[in-house]
């Protein structure tokens, strides 16, 4: 089974997104075991990223200084890398590294 | 499972990286708003009837710091007139976008707004000094003139105070910055919350203890609008790693930024050592170590066609100028009219050159 999900990438996050803030993905089946947030920054990098990916992840989280918030919550009470992600989950990721 | 708030009944939806508690979304604006109001406070940083500049980048600080101070100022009644204070660089792409996000800014916050640009300050445009100067250091042009032109435009307004959103990690970067450069004058002002007191016009920092995690989430939560974009000429490479260190840190301990916020305050120096007497610029008045400011330094070098002038080191401006091939004028023209226009004020000014 496909699993769909929103991803939104704001804050100057979304410049490394070819400067496109909304995604709506089908996220293939997984033979062995559900998606995490962790398998999704996988993805996100092989298939979304456009350039400079070292400003999105560093190791296998997201780089220091972005937020990441599922269906409008802080990831650090969802239980980060280890959430198992839903059909219809939103996530957000917002860089706070960019200008202000 | 959701997380609870640490203070009532409704789902968390922010874990503060100050206290580690969580909080639902009405618990967590009140606390932001409360802490700042402590802050502003504890440090009494205003007064009733001042008028107050909100330096204003459209960007994430300075829109966070505008809504918050307009919050306060009804809700406590501080009786501050706050007005916005934008600087145009003259970055065609850039500040543009940026602008148009403070015209908004205007009009939703209902604070009447103020742009100045570099053109009417300097005579140059950030483009132009870029078509001289090249892209490798124009972050120092862009830097020195941006300082000066938020308390040149506030003197201009006649304003109390100019309040900036620096906030906590900012500062923390900037600490660890001059601990680096090693230096120790720098070091001693970059944590005060008002710089440029003893009659020149002070600038404030109520972020100073306020997360830009906490920042941005505001905004999120609050559906503020606001602006973010890279610098598209080169950002400054040196605050990009402080800065990277500071997030590194944070997410291995997030009292780290606070920590190292102390750690500058507690930072003393020795009563027998000679810190750098801050005078003021003989041809503008601004405040400057030595005897011609930064700025002008720069701006007689794009005006004379030596654009590298300042960038190297100080002593080959002393020497053209003992050749007699620099400062021939006697006064910066450009510098002058806005000295005429307060002449009191801009030549007691004293602003701090910390960030
Ligand atoms: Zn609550
Ligand atoms: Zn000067």
């Amino acid at each position: 089974m496909e699993l769909v999900v929103s991803l939104e990438f704001s804050g100057g996050a979304e410049l490394l997104f070819d400067k496109v803030k909304n995604h709506e993905v089908s996220l293939p089946a997984r033979a062995n075991g559900p998606w995490t947030i962790k398998h999704l920054l996988v993805w996100i990098k092989d298939n979304l990223l456009k350039e400079r990916p070292e400003l999105f992840v560093q190791g296998d989280t997201v780089r220091p200084g972005i937020l990441v918030l599922i269906n409008d919550a802080d990831w650090e009470l969802m239980g980060e890398l280890n959430y198992e992600l839903k059909s219809k989950d939103r996530i957000v990721f917002i860089s706070t590294l960019h200008g202000g | 499972m959701p997380v609870k708030c640490g203070l009532c009944e409704k789902k968390a939806i922010l874990k503060r990286p100050k206290t580690g508690d969580a909080l639902c979304k009405d618990c967590f604006f009140w606390a932001f708003e409360e802490e700042v109001h402590k802050t502003i406070i504890d440090a009494n940083l205003f007064s009733p009837g001042e008028v107050v500049a909100i330096g204003a980048s459209g960007g994430k600080d300075s829109t966070v710091l505008a809504y918050t101070l307009k919050t306060l100022n009804e809700r406590y009644d501080y009786k501050l007139d706050l007005i916005l204070l934008s600087v145009d660089e003259g970055i065609t792409g850039y500040r543009d976008d940026s602008l148009e996000t403070v015209k908004r800014n205007q009009q939703q916050y209902e604070l009447p707004l103020k742009i100045i640009s570099y053109k009417e300050l300097y005579g140059w445009t950030m483009d132009d000094i870029v078509k001289q100067v090249g892209l490798k250091n124009n972050c120092t042009f862009c830097g020195v003139f941006r300082r000066q032109a938020l308390d040149r435009g506030a003197m201009l307004l006649k304003v109390d105070k100019i309040v900036t959103g620096h906030n906590a990690d900012d500062i923390a970067e900037t600490v660890i910055m001059n601990i680096l450069r090693g230096d120790i004058a720098r070091l001693k002002r970059c944590t005060a919350i008002t710089t440029g007191a003893d009659g020149a016009l002070p600038r404030c920092k109520p972020f100073k203890y306020t997360y830009e995690k906490e920042i941005v989430m505001y905004a999120y939560f609050k559906k503020l609008d606001y602006f973010s974009t890279e610098c598209i000429y080169s950002p400054n490479a040196y605050r990009g790693h402080a800065r990277t260190y500071i997030k590194d840190l944070e997410a291995i301990r997030p009292s780290s930024i606070i920590d190292i916020i102390h750690s500058g305050e507690c930072m003393a120096v020795k009563k027998e050592v000679k810190l750098p007497v801050q005078g003021t610029c003989s041809r503008c008045g601004y405040i400057s170590s030595q005897e011609v400011c930064k700025a002008c330094v720069l701006l007689e070098g794009l005006n004379k066609g030596l654009p590298k002038l300042g960038i190297g080191k100080p002593h080959k401006v002393k020497k053209l100028e003992a050749q007699g091939k620099i400062f021939t004028d006697t006064k910066n023209p450009k510098f002058v009219e806005n000295r005429d226009a307060d002449k009191g004020s801009m030549a007691n000014n004293a602003a701090a050159l910390d960030f």
